[in-house]
């Protein structure tokens, strides 16, 4: 589990528009790396590419090389839904399957990868409940739907289906943006414990949660409207947000543009 | 400035009054729309009930187990089960076919064909639903059946031990698979139209939450888009096996009916209701109209209980149908 992350010379296009040009960084195992920057800047994009996730949608694609540990998740005979299953992915909303109960939802992952036997199911979703800090919540009612949960919940339960699968990276996209300051507050708990286990990188809006939870922080900016998004620099959070070395970061993350 | 000013408020009450008198008579409009359903289902209901109640009573065989369909005989004798299983026989038949088939071209039309060969794909589908049964039935008899003769015969050779594809002597597939198969056709377009808004409608965040999980596109199907649209598929597969349960002209074309229950689906006769209202509607007593009318009660009502069963299915799993997400 738990794998190194080396980008480099990445670019991604959607048709003919170029979203982000040229980003090379490199995320550590076992860490959190948030990734901050105003909209529009490509940071979701940047995040999507990290799991082939970037083309699905029609038209879409990525130039570049992104590296887990030694293998290239771009290589000709990499298939994307391999590579999906090794890096994880939690959305912006919560999205549990609605036709599915909270344990269905837990194994939807597992089930794909072909797993049947009931007693290994059944461990593996208290397990995972349990990483995400939602199995005292729900242990009664894991045949009830997963869309009657709570927001906070619903999303706890998609980290749940996230980890379940044992990725080795754990994509967030502004996982906290829908939710309540008291979900939120689990949610960034949770990422603290996850840390230990995945690698986890968080695209965020919130700079007070890249300072609370990131041990690492990217800042992304773009030029202009129409022009694509740049990596500006990805430093220690604390260095980021105390004395960062590139002007326009600084400007941000005090609030005077962006 | 000032002297306008008292005149607004005036004209804003006018305003809201007159939204207010529009509220109403939109609601009284919609309200006797609905009104005006559930009197003519009633009326329908009751102009049956009453009909057949004539008929019925002056039967001297058994309705429900008589093959024959006498009622304008000096001793009128007029019985459904031909009907009875030749409806649901070849609507079944229909459904089997169209509904795996439909619910395929619709995921193709929505999932799979690029956007500018499923527009109009879907399109030519729409057009098929316009094509009236009568040429449906033209074609049913003149093209199908001679066609399917290759058909009935192989399945005759291999798979008459199953019974129910045994056929008794070749004869020409004027028979309830043959109806089941121009059925399908005809009630192809309305399920695939209704199933592919269905599945259109799936939120992108559960197909992407599945194909985030590492499923392949048919996984995803299977798991995001399928599962959601289940309530849909339900209702377009009945308004389907409403169109097959009643399709008249077609039927009466293809089939050669006779008063003949066979579980040989390949061997020719047999009938349905609406085919036997056709054919002897024009040539009935008012008798035997009264005793049409009895048939097409038990039409009426068959429909109800299906659609009925249909409800209830898709109401037993209401709280995983997505409306609460």
């Amino acid at each position: 589990m738990a794998k190194r992350i080396d980008v480099s010379g990445l670019s991604a296009y959607y048709g003919s528009t170029k979203a982000i040009e040229d980003i090379s960084m490199a995320i550590e195992p076992r860490s959190v790396t948030a990734f901050i920057g105003p909209s529009g800047c490509g940071k979701s994009t940047f995040l999507r590419t990290l799991n082939r996730m970037h083309e699905v949608i029609p038209g879409a694609r990525v130039e570049g090389k992104v590296l887990l540990d030694d293998e290239n998740l771009y290589g000709t005979s990499v298939d994307p839904v391999a590579v999906r299953r090794s890096v994880g992915m939690v959305f912006q909303r919560p999205n549990p399957f609605p036709t599915m109960s909270i344990y269905d939802n837990v194994i939807a992952g597992l089930k794909l990868s072909g797993v049947r036997k009931k007693s290994v199911l059944d461990d593996k979703v208290e397990k995972s409940l349990q990483g995400a800090n939602l199995w005292n919540e729900v242990k009664d009612r894991l045949n009830k739907p997963g869309a009657g949960l709570s927001g906070g919940q619903q999303q706890r339960l998609c980290i749940a289906r996230a980890i379940a699968v044992e990725p080795q990276v754990l994509l967030m996209d502004e996982p906290c943006s829908a939710l309540d300051p008291i979900s939120t507050l689990a949610i960034e708990d949770l990422i603290g414990e996850l840390k230990t286990q995945f690698t986890i990188v968080i695209v965020t809006h919130n700079m007070q949660q890249a300072a609370r939870v990131s041990d690492r922080t990217a800042f992304f900016n773009l030029a202009g409207v129409g022009q694509p998004g740049k990596l500006i620099e990805l430093d220690d959070t604390q260095r980021i947000f105390s004395n960062p070395s590139v002007q326009a970061t600084e400007d941000y993350i005090s609030g005077r543009f962006g | 400035m000032t002297s306008n000013t008292p005149a607004a408020p005036p004209g804003g009450e006018r305003r809201r009054r007159d939204s207010r008198v529009g509220d109403k008579i939109f609601m009284n409009l919609s309200r006797g729309s609905g009104i005006l359903l559930l009197v003519v289902m009633a009326a329908i209901a009751g102009f049956l009930t009453w009909r057949s109640g004539i008929a019925l009573s002056k039967n001297e065989g058994n309705f429900f187990t008589t093959f024959e369909w006498t009622p304008d005989a000096p001793k009128p004798v007029f019985g459904i089960a031909v009907l009875v299983f030749g409806t649901i026989v070849s609507a079944t038949i229909a459904m089997v076919i169209a509904v795996p088939v439909a619910i395929g071209i619709a995921l193709f039309i929505s999932h799979y064909a690029p956007r500018r060969i499923a527009q109009p794909f879907a399109y030519l589908v729409d057009l098929l639903a316009a094509v009236p049964s009568i040429i449906y039935g033209l074609w049913g008899a003149l093209f199908l059946v001679p066609h399917l003769e290759g058909l009935t015969s192989w399945m005759d050779d291999y798979l008459g031990w199953t019974y129910i594809f045994d056929q008794s002597r070749a004869t020409t597939p004027r028979n309830l698979f043959t109806v089941g198969i121009l059925l399908a056709i005809m009630v192809l377009p309305i399920i695939t139209a209704v199933s592919r808004e269905i599945f259109r409608q799936v939120p992108r965040m559960h197909e992407e939450a599945a194909l985030a999980l590492g499923a392949t596109r048919w996984e995803m199907i299977r798991t995001a888009v399928l599962p959601f649209g289940r309530p849909g598929i339900i209702s377009a597969s009945m308004l389907g096996l409403g169109r097959a349960l009643g399709e008249t002209i077609a039927v009466a074309i293809v089939l050669s009916s006779s008063s003949v229950l066979s579980l040989h689906v390949l061997d020719p006769g047999g009938g349905t209701f609406a085919q036997n209202i056709a054919l002897k509607f024009s040539e009935a007593q008012p008798f035997g109209r009264d005793a049409l009318m009895a048939s097409g009660l038990v039409l009426f009502v068959i429909t109800l209980l299906v659609n009925g069963a249909a409800r209830l299915i898709v109401a037993r799993r209401k709280e995983y149908s997505g409306a609460n997400a």
